[in-house]
């Protein structure tokens, strides 16, 4: 069992405060990834979590013990460096094998289980070698080798592909989510990565200037936002956020009138009236090209082929910069007005401070199935 | 394809000749203070010598098997060999020990550096003067203590047996600070996740010290200790101010003797051949040093 517990966690840095009393749940066996815009406080957790930074306030568990003072390396867990951290006078094998013999674990063991953690990582030939000789992606598998070897309750991750060049973040992506898999291990994970986070993670976790945002599933976030930041966050291109007033409050859902013509949004109308201003949110990958005169007018200012799909670059009435994800055969030219359509069960209504008005079942009718 | 070849020549020829354009002024300050003096001094070392006059015989290597035959030289190699085998050490140790305990971000470790380093930068008539004050028997600062302890005061510099570790002491405090610089960069090179990484592979501050810190000080190490080897075998102004090379000859070093030899007695020729004799063995400790480095790594 490994289940990692926060309660009002805070950091302060001086008068500065990092992280604002955060409360967060990561259970046995899960993978629960923690992302934000740089600064908002990620690193910073995951390290109060390590043991590398002193806890300001509230309590952190493991295992149901409270381990504020203990010692990083009494704690059971492992991180991986977004650097990797590799001591660098020793070869591979002795950097795996330094935390073990620290311990006064005896030879036999810690062989046995380098051979087993160099024939997962299929680092066998790599053993011998120092860091200074392997690659990016090579030195990195020996990182995560560090931290197998050690069978810690908890791996922490602090954006460990981000020195990888992208085919091979893809690549190392997938076999941690294979590791996660086959060692049935308690991981926290964080990146700045969007993909990353999504592909990954059991269990999303977005923070923004040291305040958790949301916590949900991957699908949960990208269906059911709770704010605009969320909805910004989660998504690839990002979500587009337009300003409108209510026109009308129908059984559906609620209509807005937007400066570049009316959307239906399957959304409660929880406390709105005719005539409030809200904020409508599409995602460039629910629209579509409708009938001249539906939906929104939107002026085409660049388009992107990219084969298999088109990406339209565009404004509406008021200025307001907006995406649309067509798909490779769509014919638009830059410069023409063309009519967007969007199903109402496809919008997302926000109130003008960014909370997130509660889809109606009909909108999430089939979302969460999969 | 000849034309390809002379053509290649041409370009060969002008990379040739733009590199030495580069390299001229250096090469010129090399040639002119370094090249011709020591080659000068080779050769004068082959003759009898005098300073000023124009007497100057071709003696072939008499100096030399003068040098080997006397007393007076292998007394001073002695002593400038005890003197270094006592300063680098202290000096290397010291230094890192130093470096270590003043790498921190605090106002009062960047005070402690400043201090440190400061008497670097001291010339050697101010930092003997302090000494000889430090050390007096009468109203010296260790005679004092000595007093206060109920001892008697010893007269350092002017006993055998304590008049070279008092050079010894006084050479450290001058020169720890450029070391401790040294080791200081070298430190500041080593990156904070390395640490970070062996708190949490639960590395006892001695591990961390002998498998982070000193594999990663390595190349300065061996920097400081040929820098030292060097500078500490030239000793000189140190021993020509607390001591004059007394009492009884036990502090005179070798530098002195070839000062002395050429320029109060005049015999360049003889100065010459030990100045050779020194150059030789400090170049052979430094590329020993430099060898052992690269046998190791
Ligand atoms: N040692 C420190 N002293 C003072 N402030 C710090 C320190 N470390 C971090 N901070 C501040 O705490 C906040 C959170 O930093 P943190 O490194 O956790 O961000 P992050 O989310 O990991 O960002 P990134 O994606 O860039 O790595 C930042 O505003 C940062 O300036
Ligand atoms: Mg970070």
């Amino acid at each position: 069992m490994a289940s990692v517990r926060l309660r009002a966690v805070a950091k302060n840095y001086g008068a500065v405060r990092a992280i604002h009393e955060v409360n967060l749940d990561v259970e046995h066996r899960e993978f629960v990834v923690l992302v934000g815009p740089s600064g908002c406080g990620k690193s910073t957790l995951l390290r109060m979590i390590a043991g590398l930074e002193t806890i300001s306030g509230g309590e952190i568990t493991l295992d149901d013990q409270v381990i504020n003072d203990v010692p990083a390396g009494g704690r059971g867990v492992a991180m991986v460096f977004q650097n990797y951290a590799l001591y660098p006078h020793m070869t591979a094998a002795q950097n795996m094998a330094f935390g073990l013999e620290n311990i006064g674990m005896a030879r036999e063991e810690i062989n046995r289980r380098i051979a087993h953690a160099a024939s997962t990582l299929k680092i066998e030939e790599l053993l011998q070698r120092r860091p200074k000789a392997m690659s990016g992606g090579q030195r990195q598998r020996i990182a995560i080798g560090r931290a197998i070897v050690r069978d810690p309750k908890v791996f922490l991750f602090d954006e460990p592909l981000s020195n990888l060049d992208a085919a091979l973040r893809v690549q190392m992506r997938i076999e941690i989510a294979k590791l996660h898999q086959r060692l049935d291990a308690t991981m926290i994970y964080v990146t700045h990565d969007q993909v990353e986070a999504m592909t990954l993670a059991d269990k999303i976790v977005v923070l923004s200037a040291g305040r958790i945002e949301q916590v949900g599933t991957p699908l949960e976030l990208y269906h059911t936002p709770r704010n605009t930041f969320v909805a910004g966050f989660i998504g690839s291109p990002k979500m587009n956020i337009i300003d409108g007033k209510v026109a009308a409050i129908t059984p559906e859902g609620v209509d807005v009138e937007t400066p570049s013509g009316r959307l239906a949004i399957a959304a409660e109308p929880a406390g709105l009236a005719i005539g409030d201003s809200v904020r409508v949110g599409i995602r460039p990958e629910h629209m579509g090209v409708g009938k001249p005169g539906d939906g929104l007018a939107v002026v085409v200012e660049v388009v992107e082929r990219l084969g298999d799909e088109t990406m339209v670059y565009g404004t509406i009435g008021d200025g307001t910069s907006v995406v649309v994800k067509l798909d490779g055969t769509a014919r638009v030219r830059t410069g023409e007005t063309i009519p967007i359509s969007v199903a109402a069960t496809d919008g997302h209504l926000f109130t003008m401070d960014g909370e997130a008005l509660r889809r109606t079942p009909a909108a999430l009718e089939g979302l969460f199935d999969v | 394809m000849s034309s390809a070849v002379s053509r290649a020549r041409m370009v060969r020829l002008r990379d040739g000749l733009s590199a030495l354009a580069f390299l001229a002024p250096f090469l010129v300050f090399y040639l002119l203070f370094l090249v011709y003096p020591f080659g000068l001094g080779i050769w004068i070392s082959f003759h009898d010598w005098e300073l000023v006059g124009s007497f100057r015989e071709w003696i072939g290597l008499w100096n030399y098997e003068d040098m080997f035959a006397d007393p007076q030289f292998w007394r001073a190699v002695r002593n400038t060999l005890t003197f270094a085998a006592m300063t680098v050490p202290v000096m290397v140790g010291l230094a890192l020990l130093l470096a270590l305990g003043l790498n921190r971000q605090t106002r009062i470790h960047g005070a402690l550096r400043a201090i440190f380093f400061t008497s670097n930068v001291l010339s050697v008539t101010v930092v003997t003067l302090i000494w000889i004050m430090v050390l007096s028997p009468d109203r010296g600062l260790i005679a004092q203590l000595f007093r206060s302890l109920g001892l008697e005061p010893i007269a350092f510099l002017a006993s055998t047996t304590w008049a070279m570790p008092a050079i010894v002491a006084t050479t450290v405090w001058w020169g720890i600070g450029f070391p401790m610089i040294l080791f200081l960069a070298g430190l500041q090179q080593i990156p904070g996740e390395l640490y970070e990484a062996a708190r949490l592979d639960n590395a006892s501050p001695w591990r961390r010290f002998t498998r982070i810190t000193l594999p990663a000080l390595r190349r300065t190490f061996v920097l400081v200790a040929i820098l030292q080897v060097i500078g500490q075998l030239q000793i000189f102004g140190q021993v020509l101010i607390m001591t004059g090379g007394g009492p009884s000859q036990s502090t005179r070093s070798l530098v002195q003797t070839i000062y002395e030899t050429g320029f109060a007695d005049w015999q360049l020729g003889y100065a010459s051949a030990m100045s050779l004799f020194l150059f030789v063995v400090m170049f052979v400790a430094s590329m020993a040093q430099l060898y052992i480095a690269r046998q190791e790594d």
